[in-house]
């Protein structure tokens, strides 16, 4: 079933599969994508308990290459991009010029110096490539997102089923990292890496090869099951994962949003770099929290968080029914005074004020 | 996907039934409703004796990914909830013509039962989704 398409919305190399499996596609981020196949929880539960499949061939690819490639991806990410070596990956943000931030990317590094692979988010993607090239430091930058399908491999019986399908063995790969492989006469590129707390990779793939692969593992006796983005969605909430345009976009300051992890101002200079790492040392006005209801209600993105006596004090930046634990979850910002653990505060869910309060994240532990 | 369509029942556009015995209606949500949304979570009822209108909102189901509001297909007032499905819902999946009622309503005017469709004309809008 088909709703609400938009007719300029684009296919993946995966929509006559999808669409085979019977999925229910929507409009995602100008992509018509598999919101879920049979049921969201069951395939939350399949990730969580065996092993998950997830066409993620929306995300981009941008290619930043040359003798300067270094040079510029310093300069447009606020991690340390020189601490990672060849086949090593690294969580990083592109910061705007208004103390907010342009995306969330992951930087993979395929020859030391020289040549890195920037995955970003679909909606983004045009956006950030722009964004680079306007604040390029001399590296040939080249958006390949239409050259690669990508497919998503997660759950803890991940890596025996990628030993079994790939050449290159997963099962010796550290977290956080990638290898150039191919796979039948396909090029690939694996990545350790992932957005739903699972065990797993992520497999780049010559457009032409993704529905090869994807049928391949599908077709395995260890019974990988295929998960929308309903899904995809329920599991990375549960890990109190950032989702552009939720807990982060053009306006976060990335301390509030809980990644200076990600950030290195000492190491390196970066774009604005001054006026993030100012809104900090002036403190912090508020923090993103994980958070629970004590009385029944979901939280859901965009609801106010207030006080009891109706003040505004945060608001959800997204909120579901964990399918793991069986009971709601929401991630906000609240004030800082209000973002401790057991800090209690209202939700207003239509009008109602339901009770909450700050718990530990991520809410599952894996 | 073949849904079951009760002949007896009343349909909204908003894919609510309701089942007129006399002046009292029940009211659920179709087999397409259930199916569109997927697993249901989560159910917000009005009380006893709320006063509703039909076209307005009188309570919410969740899915794990969507919040849907439920439109009352009459005006009146209520007169009993299906409580067993604040503490599970799974009956508004397994069985939304029977098990998973919502409400039931004492209704105001039998006249308003000529704003909803009957279920040939219902029929006709889920084919068109």
């Amino acid at each position: 079933m088909i709703v609400n398409i938009m007719s300029n919305s684009q296919k993946t190399p995966l929509y006559e599969d999808h669409v085979k499996l019977g999925a229910r596609m929507v409009d995602f981020a100008g992509w018509i994508m598999p919101v879920q196949y049979e049921s969201l929880k069951e395939e939350h539960f399949a990730t969580r308990s065996n092993v998950g499949l997830f066409d993620v061939s929306h995300m981009g690819e941008i290619r930043v290459k040359g003798p300067k490639a270094l040079d510029t991806l310093q300069w447009l990410t606020t991690n340390d991009v020189s601490k990672i070596e060849k086949g090593q990956a690294q969580y990083g943000l592109l910061p705007n010029d208004k103390g907010g931030l342009v995306d969330d990317i992951f930087v993979y590094c395929l020859e030391k110096d020289s040549d890195y692979l920037v995955c970003v988010n679909a909606s983004n993607t045009d956006k950030d490539f722009a964004w680079m090239l306007a604040h390029n430091k001399g590296a040939d930058i080249v958006n390949e997102s239409s050259s690669w399908g990508q497919i998503a491999i997660q759950g803890p019986k991940a890596i025996e089923l990628c030993d079994a399908i790939f050449s290159e063995k997963i099962s010796l790969m550290n977290r956080n990292e990638i290898k150039v492989s191919t796979f039948k006469s396909f090029k690939i590129m694996i990545a350790t890496t992932g957005y739903t707390g699972e065990k797993g990779c992520e497999v780049f793939i010559e457009s032409a090869g993704t529905s090869t692969l994807w049928n391949a593992l599908l077709a395995h006796p260890l019974d990988a099951k295929p998960v929308g983005l309903g899904a995809r969605d329920s599991l990375r909430t549960e890990m109190k994962y950032s989702l552009y345009g939720h807990e982060i976009d053009d306006t976060t300051n990335p301390y509030e949003a809980g990644l200076g992890w990600a950030m290195k101002p000492a190491a390196k200079d970066f774009l604005n770099k001054a006026m993030i790492v100012s809104a900090k040392e002036n403190g912090l006005k508020k923090k993103l929290i994980g958070f629970k209801m004590k009385d029944r209600g979901i939280p859901r993105q965009g609801y106010e968080i207030k006080t009891a006596d109706g003040q505004k004090i945060g608001w959800v930046t997204s909120g579901t029914h964990s399918p793991t634990l069986d009971e709601p979850i929401g991630i906000a910002y609240v004030e800082t005074a209000k973002s401790v653990e057991n800090s209690e505060f209202f939700v207003d869910i239509r009008g109602k004020l339901v009770k909450a309060c700050v718990v530990k994240t991520p809410f599952v532990m894996k | 996907m073949a849904f079951h369509i009760p002949e007896d029942f009343y349909y909204t556009k908003d894919h609510e039934w309701a089942q007129v015995d006399e002046n009292i209606v029940t009211v659920g949500i179709t087999e397409f409703a259930q199916d569109q949304l997927g697993e249901v979570v989560y159910v917000d009822l009005p009380e006893e004796g709320q006063k509703i209108t039909q076209n307005q909102t009188f309570g919410v189901v969740e899915s794990v990914k969507a919040v849907s509001d439920l439109y009352a297909p009459v005006s009146g007032t209520v007169i009993e909830i299906n409580s067993a499905l604040i503490d599970d819902p799974s009956s508004l999946n397994d069985d939304p013509n029977n098990e998973g009622w919502l409400v039931r309503i004492e209704m105001d005017s039998e006249k308003e039962l000529a704003n909803l469709m009957r279920s040939p004309e219902y029929k006709k809008l889920i084919a068109e989704k």
